[in-house]
């Protein structure tokens, strides 16, 4: 209990805010760069997963693949990356590709296949090109898995990403290793309670974009129609 | 409120010809299964024509060549004489009016988006296409109220009439329907396929429906084709050619000569001549 009021107080001293420590330009580094990461792993996973969902190829594949990543340990790819690479963020910006592309993988395509068959026949009976049912039908309707799968993946990237400090100089893994190396474990927890909370803070805003995303596939269900639905419920009970 | 006032996008087009012919076509799968085998069929202009038959027939196959959902493996589907193979599938689509059972509607969209999504695909304005879907939904008796609802917030019986608006708002000669009104209760199904009537004999599409529903067949269909597995052709004719003359057992158990229900006698009551069926239920008053 002690450490942990400790952490607390170490977190809240000023000095901890100011250099070497510099506590707000890590939590920015580590926003940064688990942003970047996720958003590489976005721009290659919704594209792939979303053509494996819309044209049913690659899938036998393409879980292999994604389970296969799922179990690789992060530290150990860390590692191998580094002795290739050699110190710096090119290494763990590798590693923790390999961590976040399964989930934004498989929301993509598990999205984009779970869109009802009828409703894509429809679509394209009536004259829709590929590209159209793509843009217009497959990815809205798909669109809260795809962020789930974002959401996933980013959890995942924010929480693991302390360990690029392990090869590099960057984020909220810095104060975390130094605190552990030093033997000052209010340092390491702190360091480690700042990233649970912005792990929190990210979750909470990928919840509001996920809501939204729901809200436009079903909007039935959704705030714009609250009158209408609240007044059917009132003629039911 | 099928035939309401005042309704854009619907001009006479009964002088064009739409004729759609089916030349010997045969589909076969990777698999080995055989769904149509030879199959040829000339629908006229301005025309209702029924395919109907059970599972198994090739009869939505059938449906879906005419639009390209399917491709023959052998044959050809001639609309007007042009071989639907030349023509450019989307285009060939958008040109169709498509019916799907339950609507077939896009979930994210509002009613009025669904009705207007081909005419605003082909360049119509937004405004525009959003004004002529209002007009569809009187034509096809629902109150513009709905525009702005989602489909599943409709009944059933309401989200096939969207289904046809949306067939109509491009202004297609050829309407294609798959089991149009096989997901509604027999109440509004029967008021449906009486508005479709009525829609027609108006509108004048060449329409192909398929169903597995004899009665809908009777219903709707100005000829009706009975389908064996395959799609081989068991009769063709009209409705009473076929009531009065089934051509084979297959046809005779399929249309339900014999039965109660298509077994209708005249009973005298007080000096009227009310029709009974089978069972002696009273199904109407003959009019002489």
């Amino acid at each position: 209990m002690n450490l942990l009021i400790e952490a607390v107080q170490w977190l809240l001293d000023p000095a901890n805010w100011g250099e070497p420590n510099a506590l707000g330009m890590r939590i920015l580094e580590h926003l940064a760069f688990s942003g970047a990461v996720v958003l590489v792993a976005a721009a290659i996973g919704i594209p792939v997963g979303t053509l494996i969902g819309h044209t049913g190829r690659g899938r036998g594949a393409i879980i292999a693949i994604t389970s296969g990543a799922r179990a690789l340990p992060t530290l150990g790819l860390l590692t191998i990356f580094g002795l290739w690479l050699g110190i710096g963020l090119e290494a763990p910006f590798l590693a923790l590709l390999v961590l976040a592309l399964p989930p934004v993988l498989a929301g993509a395509y598990a999205g984009v296949e779970s869109v009802d068959r009828a409703t894509v026949g429809a679509a394209r009976a009536i004259g829709l090109t590929e590209r159209q049912i793509l843009t217009g039908v497959e990815l809205p309707l798909a669109a809260p898995v795809i962020v789930g799968g974002l959401r996933s993946a980013a959890l995942q990237v924010i929480s693991t990403a302390t360990l690029a400090a392990y090869i590099s100089d960057t984020g909220l893994g810095r104060p975390l290793f130094l605190g552990l190396k030093t033997q000052q474990y209010e340092m390491m927890l702190g360091a480690s309670i700042l990233v649970a909370l912005l792990a929190l803070i990210v979750e909470l805003c990928f919840q509001l974009v996920q809501s939204a995303a729901a809200r436009r596939a079903e909007p039935q269900n959704g705030r714009q129609h609250r009158a209408h639905s609240g007044a059917r419920e009132r003629i039911e009970a | 409120m099928w035939d309401a006032p005042g309704i854009v996008g619907l001009p006479d087009d009964r002088e064009e010809p739409r004729v759609i012919e089916f030349d010997a076509v045969h589909k076969e799968y990777p698999d080995g299964t055989v769904a149509v085998e030879r199959f040829s069929l000339i629908v006229p202009s301005h025309r209702v024509v029924a395919l109907v038959g059970s599972s198994g027939s090739g009869k939505t196959t059938l449906l879906r060549m005419v639009n390209r959902m399917v491709d023959p493996s052998s044959g050809t589907v001639s609309i007007d004489g042009v071989d639907v193979r030349s023509m450019d599938r989307v285009k060939l689509r958008r040109s169709i009016g498509y019916v799907l059972q339950a609507g077939g509607l896009l979930p994210h969209r509002s009613v009025a988006d669904n009705v207007a999504t081909v005419p605003v695909l082909e360049g119509r304005s937004r405004r525009q296409a959003r004004a002529d879907a209002l007009g569809l939904l009187e034509r096809v008796g629902l109150d513009t109220a709905l525009a702005d609802r989602y489909p599943a917030q409709l009944s059933g019986g309401q989200q096939q009439r969207v289904g046809v608006a949306r067939a109509l708002a491009a202004d297609p000669n050829i309407l294609l329907m798959d089991e149009p009104f096989g997901a509604v209760d027999p109440i509004v199904r029967d008021q449906l396929q009486a508005e479709m009537r009525a829609l027609q004999a108006d509108i004048g599409k060449t329409i192909v429906f398929v169903t597995h529903d004899i009665g809908e067949a009777f219903a709707l269909g100005d000829e009706v084709v009975v389908l064996r597995t395959g799609a081989e052709i068991a009769q063709q004719g009209a409705p009473a050619e076929i009531l009065a003359n089934p051509a084979d057992d297959f046809v005779a158990s399929f249309v339900g000569a014999g039965t109660a229900q298509r077994t209708l006698r005249i009973r005298q009551v007080d000096g009227r001549d009310v029709v009974v069926d089978g069972d002696g239920r009273p199904t109407g008053v003959l009019e002489r």
